[in-house]
């Protein structure tokens, strides 16, 4: 098996193309995916590779294109709807949440979405408050979805492959400052399961329970933990939507301590969530009050500092385990 | 008690010295040579050896006749005597 | 307010191991308790507190190596009131009761001298939780341990968040016994190593800095022994008094007569003993020796002086001994008559200024109203510190001593 060394992008890429190889009922649809090769360069030269018919450029209405990806899908494709990031995918709110979220139980289960849609999110680029939101979470909330956040290069292509198999509605979130990041990957693309949240890191002492852009903070924060000589021990959530609870609640009851990393905004959040289900589900595991890294309550702002000071940094998870660890 | 035999009596002797003095090598012990000097027993761990004699053998040595247990072999024809009364 | 400080338990020592504390905060804490365990060279030692009053803070943790004159707690003293609260008036300032120790002078000088400022910065560790909210503060897993351990978790003292009780604070408290074996445990290891080390550094700096001179006396004991045996006789053992409990006595009162040899050399002054507090040598199975004083060696009677010594020889071997008792002597005494040997020329503990050495009592000739005669008799000797007395005042000790033990119904005069 080949190992290669390649940008998260070359990844996504990877799997679009494997998913387009693979299965002549996949297609990909979203603004400026064709020609322009995708906003974010994703889809650079597919065109040249798969053709118009199933690389197809898009009128700037994400309502429509992701309406038409529905009906695509009730039909018999197996779309690939790109959204250019989440703050736009609210114009599709309605189809999204509407229709693909509803239709198999309004139906009495005779339709299925089998409906795949990427789209950027995070923020940490300036690209300012219409563009750098975090709102995965908010889709998390939504039953009939399933959400999830590759966060490594071989989640990046794998989880499209698995998400195109699911009969129902997947929605990826592609973390913006990950898309030059490079990483490896080993031999061809492959489905990776959509199930279960991954230990990326062994640890003793604190749970650091996070996704997507933050895994590499969080890692990175628990490397400078580990020469203050704590063990912290780092989750991947992978899917946000549906949590897999045995795999929180199993790092908890190893470490008893949790710091949740999420960019999202604290009130109302994925965070909530999870800090929630741990107090259901492992209250008495719990050897300090759970504690939560996320991102401040404003508008992700433009100016470069104020951006940092608004998002999760690795001093600000390092500094929240030094305080619960006292 | 009266019966006890002499190997009896010395293992009980033997014991009573262990339990001041753990480390005591008392088969080491030069036979008719004084043996508090030797295994290093003061005045106070004298004390406490005759005091877990006399609750094992219910004999009470008078101080007047400290004298006739400078030996091992003494203390044992002592005890013998004392016990034979 | 005051500091409880880790005491000096010998001119030599540095430092002391906290192994074990026997007080919470929000207890209260009496005058001569014995409020935790300290790991020395010399053993595990009682440490005793001086003062009356409630108990703050613990400042030092279990296991921690704390520098002599270090806080270890912090104490309110009765009538005072707790850091931060408003006081209404004058509070009743009370004086700390000056712990009974080697003059402190002769400790070594703590590298950091504690401030109120330094107090500021330590990390805070609240009032038990208990105190202010009436719920205990703790965390569900270490709750959830408490109960299986059968543990009641407001015996336990919180280092988490808040000063919350966590998991391993339960876990340390299930295991107090353990702590101190395995500290004890640990020391037996390298005990011996610690301990030749400690008397090296104490007997090396004796002969490097004091001066000391030697007298010596045989006396006749056959009065004493006849004493002893008629206090004895009709006694069972376990009631009986040993000889050393004479010597001891005879030393307190000769001291009386000659207090000059009784204390501590300090500063190039000399510094009198508060009370007459014999340290005893003793030796130490297994190897190793230790002098704890015997308290108010001139006022205790026969039996209550074999009491003390008898609980004195008992926690040495136990290793149970108390801070006071590593502190206050002024000198020792040593008896090495049971090992066989006939005199001792000591080597006196600094900064004690005297030793008194006894050897062993045997049968010699002895002239008596001109006629030489069999008698059982002793040699007594004094090593003294030069810079202190001199031979005509250690000469009348020793010839008091020596009256004493002749005419032993002068020990304990009716």
């Amino acid at each position: 098996m080949t190992t290669q060394t390649i940008a998260y992008r070359e990844a996504l890429r990877q799997g679009l193309r494997a998913a387009l190889a693979g299965d002549e009922r996949v297609f990909l649809m979203g603004e400026d995916v064709g020609r322009y090769g995708g906003t974010y360069a994703v889809s650079h030269g597919l065109l040249e590779e798969f053709g118009e018919a199933r690389i197809r450029d898009t009128p700037l209405s994400e309502s429509t294109f992701t309406g038409a990806g529905i009906g695509a899908a009730l039909n018999g494709m197996r779309p690939i709807v790109e959204i250019m990031t989440v703050n736009f995918s609210l114009l599709a709110l309605d189809q999204i949440i509407n229709n693909a979220a509803t239709l198999r139980h309004m139906s009495g289960g005779q339709l299925s979405v089998p409906l795949v849609i990427r789209m950027t999110t995070g923020g940490g680029r300036q690209l300012a408050a219409q563009h750098s939101h975090s709102l995965e979470g908010w889709y998390a909330h939504i039953p009939g979805l399933r959400i999830v956040a590759p966060a490594t290069h071989e989640d990046a292509r794998g989880m499209l492959l698995a998400a195109l198999e699911d009969p129902d509605p997947v929605l990826i979130f592609e973390h913006a400052l990950l898309l030059g990041a490079e990483g490896t990957v080993e031999g061809e693309p492959h489905p990776m399961e959509l199930d279960h949240a991954a230990i990326r890191r062994e640890g003793r002492q604190v749970s650091l329970i996070t996704y997507g852009g933050m895994l590499h903070k969080s890692l990175a924060a628990a490397e400078q933990l580990a020469k203050a000589g704590i063990d912290a021990e780092v989750l991947d959530l992978r899917t946000l939507r549906p949590l897999d609870d045995a795999a929180i609640m199993a790092s908890v009851a190893k470490t008893h301590r949790v710091v949740v990393v999420d960019e999202g905004w604290r009130s109302g959040s994925l965070s909530a969530e999870i800090i929630t289900r741990i107090n259901e589900q492992a209250f008495f595991e719990l050897d300090a009050p759970p504690v939560r890294v996320c991102s401040q309550e404003v508008p992700v702002p433009y100016a470069r500092h104020l951006e940092d000071a608004a998002i999760p940094q690795v001093e600000d998870i390092v500094a929240a385990v030094h305080r619960l660890l006292g | 008690m009266a019966n006890l035999s002499r190997d009896t009596l010395r293992e009980t002797v033997i014991d009573a010295i262990l339990a001041v003095a753990p480390e005591a090598d008392i088969d080491a012990l030069p036979h008719g040579r004084p043996w508090r000097e030797a295994l290093e027993i003061d005045s106070f761990d004298f004390l406490n050896i005759l005091v877990d004699l006399e609750k094992r053998l219910g004999v009470s040595v008078p101080e007047s006749d400290y004298h006739e247990l400078a030996t091992l072999e003494g203390l044992l024809d002592y005890l013998e005597k004392r016990l034979a009364a | 307010m005051s500091e409880f400080r880790m005491p000096s338990l010998g001119a030599d020592m540095e430092s002391g191991t906290l192994v074990e504390w026997n007080i919470r905060p929000g207890e209260r804490v009496e005058r001569g308790q014995i409020v935790c365990v300290v790991e020395t060279q010399k053993g595990a030692i009682d440490v005793e507190i001086w003062e009356t009053g409630t108990v703050e803070r613990l400042v030092a943790e279990e296991g921690q190596k704390v520098p002599v004159g270090e806080v270890l707690a912090v104490i309110i003293a009765e009538g005072e009131r707790a850091e931060g609260e408003k006081a209404e008036g004058e509070a009743a300032g009370r004086e700390t009761p000056a712990e009974p120790s080697i003059p402190e002078a002769s400790r070594t000088p703590s590298p950091h001298a504690p401030s109120p400022r330094a107090l500021d910065v330590s990390p805070p560790v609240p009032p038990h939780a208990a105190a202010t909210s009436g719920r205990l503060r703790i965390s569900p897993a270490a709750r959830k341990r408490a109960a299986e351990l059968g543990l009641d978790p407001a015996d336990v003292r919180g280092s988490g968040v808040d000063g919350s009780i966590t998991l391993e604070d339960v876990e340390r408290a299930a295991r107090p016994a353990e702590g101190r074996q395995a500290a004890l445990s640990e020391r037996a290891a390298d005990a011996h190593a610690a301990m030749r080390q400690a008397i090296a550094t104490a007997m090396a700096r004796s002969k490097r800095e004091i001066p000391h001179y030697y007298l010596g006396n045989t006396l006749c004991v056959e009065p004493a022994l006849a004493w002893l045996e008629a206090h004895n006789a009709e006694r069972p053992v376990a009631e009986r008094l040993i000889f050393p409990v004479l010597q001891l006595r005879a030393v307190a009162l000769a001291l009386e007569a000659v207090p000059a040899l009784n204390g501590w050399f300090v500063d190039d002054a000399f510094q009198p003993a508060e009370g007459v507090h014999p340290g005893v040598a003793i030796a130490l199975r297994g190897g190793g020796l230790v002098a704890p004083a015997l308290h108010d060696a001139d006022r205790l009677a026969p039996d209550a002086m074999m009491a003390a010594l008898r609980d004195l020889l008992t926690r040495a071997r136990q290793d149970r001994l108390r801070s006071s008792e590593l502190t206050t002597a002024g000198l020792t005494v040593t008896n090495l008559g049971d090992l066989g040997v006939e005199s001792v020329q000591g080597v006196i503990y600094p900064p004690q200024v005297a030793l008194v050495g006894f050897g062993r009592i045997s049968e010699r000739p002895w002239v008596r109203d001109g006629q030489v005669v069999a008698a059982r008799c002793l040699h007594a000797s004094l090593a003294a510190d030069h810079r202190v007395t001199d031979g005509a005042l250690g000469a009348r000790f020793l010839t008091r001593l020596t009256d004493l033990l002749t005419e032993p119904e002068r020990l304990w005069p009716t």
